[in-house]
């Protein structure tokens, strides 16, 4: 091919990969209006409006401002973080069965969030999210301090998913001793292991948010890294890549996006599981692409489900994370039998 | 120490590996001595001359705790673990990932699900007869709901031939919806429901006897020697599906058959003693290490396997007597800093 044919041919891939992040974008807007207008108890597009620009006070300013925004934004928020994190954490790990989870995050906050209750007698959602946050930061470092000296000059992809696996493993297995011994600890976890956005408060969005928000950063910041990596190490190397810090980076970001999605929102894991799945077919293998689709599609994902979950069951919810599996997985599973999988 | 003894007969020819029949070997005798602790150490304590003459004089007042309770339990807890780790090294070596267990196939999640819809269903919440279930349903819960996860994971990886890649990703998709419900279904119970469907989630070898041995030891009679035929297959089909249908396996067949026998494995195991945690996973990965060997060895992580559940079992049993330890958060106590331990220490 000509050196005069390349040129278009990439502007052309670059605008497509445009429209499709506008498209994605649209898809979010609407799942956001969607998410703000629908629930237990219908709001008028019109009311919801008025409720944000110039509140009196009405039923529905009420419902709006304290219980839908917040809820929302946090959705928003941790879709985000996971769909991110989980595409860095499949890129680090070159495993497509690598979720956000895998660094011992999960299990760090559920260990973390048990062991508040029955050792400190912690009972409100607040203290619980610190706890969890620090659970996961903890395990996370943890893991990767292990996978490290188990790699050689640096953590493998390997010996990083085994660590994560192990560490997780022994976090869950304590979870299970405490919970089983004492009852009011099992009654908080099985509600925060199904996975919920629900009944968290603009607080809860606070606290969590500027750890997103510098993962997000650090996140964008590994893409180039990443790409020279996925040519595998040497090549890397020899790109004149520093291996050692782009994994330190990209475990950083994946810590702070999915423990502060996770303390927050409970074990939502699987969002960071299959969205990378979803957005590698449409941006290829390029992270610089896949980051912020994977962010986008995993936010859409989440407050879709979550409008659902308070639909299907009336006058109940059912919890986001069930939905999710239950919405995501087949349509995943279609995914991945109607389309050769985009390898890793 | 990577030394092979060639074995040929007229035939048929192997290759033995020095060191993967070293490592089997301590296991075998790690097992005994761990069996044999197993039989003497609870509530009662007892000298091995007690143990073989309660086992020999029926009269004896030792009979009934060796016979009736120890041993089947001591040899359930062997068995399923021997099986757990079986199944997880074949799938970790038609995968070719190390991640990948029983639970990536559908046969853990998928009894997990049948079974706590039973539990929390038929509780005390509903004013169901619980006591009949656990008796007599369970295992049967278990193993309908193993064998039918397994079928759904399969048939919708099933397109114009089985592609390890498509049949993991599959299985992930196939294994969340199951843990899900199984989520949302621990949440709708009552709590105590919930604590006793977490018991047997987190995998129990409590009051386990014969009637649980002998199905698990039949079917891993049948499915071990089945497995171990097909380890040149399985040896083959690491390197990929074009090289392997250039080398003259039939790719298909062989990967069918070995997929089955991994289903088997688990699906009974479990129906025995629930989804032990970890077993699957980790024991080929140590085997491996152990062995000093590319891929996992498949006896090696059987006996491995059989050993880590068993050792959980003694400290499930004894550490915190009279409250007894469901065997899999033990298994995974155990079985994780030994795996970290393994990994720290291969660095080179």
């Amino acid at each position: 091919m000509s050196a005069t044919a390349v040129a278009p041919r990439l502007h052309g891939i670059r605008h497509r990969r445009l429209t499709t992040l506008l498209a994605l974008l649209a898809v979010v807007l609407v799942a956001i209006v969607l998410s703000v207008t629908i629930g237990s108890k219908p709001v008028p597009l019109g009311d919801a409006w008025h409720a944000l620009t110039a509140p009196t006070g009405t039923e529905n300013d009420l419902v709006i401002r304290s219980l839908r925004v917040p809820r929302t934004v946090l959705g928003v928020l941790a879709g985000i973080a996971l769909g991110v994190a989980g595409a860095l954490m499949q890129g680090h790990t070159r495993n497509p069965l690598a979720d956000p989870g895998l660094l011992g995050v999960t299990q760090g906050a559920a260990f973390a969030m048990v062991s508040s209750i029955i050792l400190l007698g912690v009972s409100n959602l607040l203290a619980y999210i610190w706890f969890g946050l620090a659970g996961a930061l903890v395990a996370s470092v943890a893991v990767f301090a292990l996978g490290m000296v188990g790699g050689r000059g640096g953590p493998t992809p390997v010996t990083l998913a085994l660590a994560g696996t192990a560490v997780s493993a022994l976090l869950a297995a304590l979870t299970s001793a405490v919970v089983l011994l004492d009852e009011q600890a099992m009654d908080v976890f099985r509600f925060w292991q199904a996975g919920s956005i629900s009944g968290r408060n603009g607080d809860v969005v606070w606290q969590v948010t500027p750890f997103i928000l510098v993962g997000l950063v650090l996140a964008m910041m590994n893409a180039p890294g990443l790409n020279a990596l996925s040519l595998g190490e040497d090549v890397a190397r020899s790109l004149g890549q520093n291996i050692m810090l782009t994994r330190t980076i990209g475990v950083a970001a994946v810590t702070l996006l999915s423990g502060a999605a996770v303390a927050a929102c409970g074990s939502l894991a699987f969002i960071g599981l299959i969205v990378p799945h979803l957005a590698r077919p449409l941006s290829g293998a390029d992270h610089r692409w896949l980051l912020p689709y994977s962010g986008l599609i995993g936010a859409g994902l989440l407050l879709i489900a979550d409008v659902i979950g308070r639909v299907v069951a009336p006058p109940g919810e059912l919890e986001v994370g069930v939905v999710l599996a239950l919405m995501g997985a087949p349509f995943f599973v279609a995914l991945v039998r109607r389309r050769k999988p985009v390898r890793l | 120490m990577t030394t092979t003894l060639p074995l040929r007969t007229r035939v048929l020819s192997w290759r033995v590996r020095v060191r993967a029949v070293v490592v089997a070997l301590i296991g075998v005798v790690l097992l005994g001595l761990l069996m044999a602790l197993n039989m003497r150490i609870g509530d009662i304590q007892m000298s091995l001359a007690d143990v073989i003459s309660g086992a020999i004089d029926v009269n004896s007042p030792a009979h009934f705790v060796v016979m009736e309770l120890r041993l089947p339990r001591a040899l359930t807890g062997a068995l399923v673990g021997a099986a757990l780790a079986l199944s997880g090294a074949i799938i970790q070596s038609i995968a070719r990932n190390p991640l990948a267990s029983p639970e990536i196939l559908g046969v853990t999640t998928g009894a997990s699900v049948t079974v706590v819809a039973g539990v929390v269903l038929t509780g005390t919440a509903n004013g169901g007869t619980s006591g009949l279930l656990t008796s007599l349903g369970i295992p049967a819960l278990a193993l309908l709901g193993g064998l039918a996860g397994a079928a759904i994971v399969y048939g919708l990886a099933w397109r114009r031939g089985l592609d390890g890649y498509r049949l993991v990703l599959v299985g992930i998709g196939v294994s969340a919806v199951f843990t899900n419900i199984k989520f949302w279904l621990l949440t709708v119970g009552d709590v105590n429901d919930t604590g006793r469907a977490m018991v047997w989630i987190s995998g129990s070898l409590n009051s386990r006897g014969w009637e649980h041995v002998v199905p698990t030891a039949l079917a891993l009679a049948v499915l071990v020697p089945l497995a171990l035929l097909g380890t040149r297959s399985l040896d083959a089909l690491r390197f990929g599906d074009d090289t392997v249908t250039a080398l003259g396996v039939r790719v298909n067949p062989a990967r069918a058959l070995m997929i089955l026998a991994a289903v088997l494995l688990a699906a009974v195991a479990t129906a025995a003693a629930g989804p032990i945690a970890f077993v699957a996973l980790a024991s080929p990965q140590i085997a491996l290490r152990l062995a000093r060997s590319a891929h996992p060895p498949l006896l090696c992580s059987a006996i491995i396997g059989a050993v880590l559940t068993t050792a959980a079992d003694l400290i499930a049993r004894t550490a915190f007597s009279p409250i007894e330890l469901p065997v899999g958060i033990v298994t995974a106590v155990l079985g994780a800093p030994y795996l970290i331990h393994l990994i720290w220490r291969s660095r080179k």
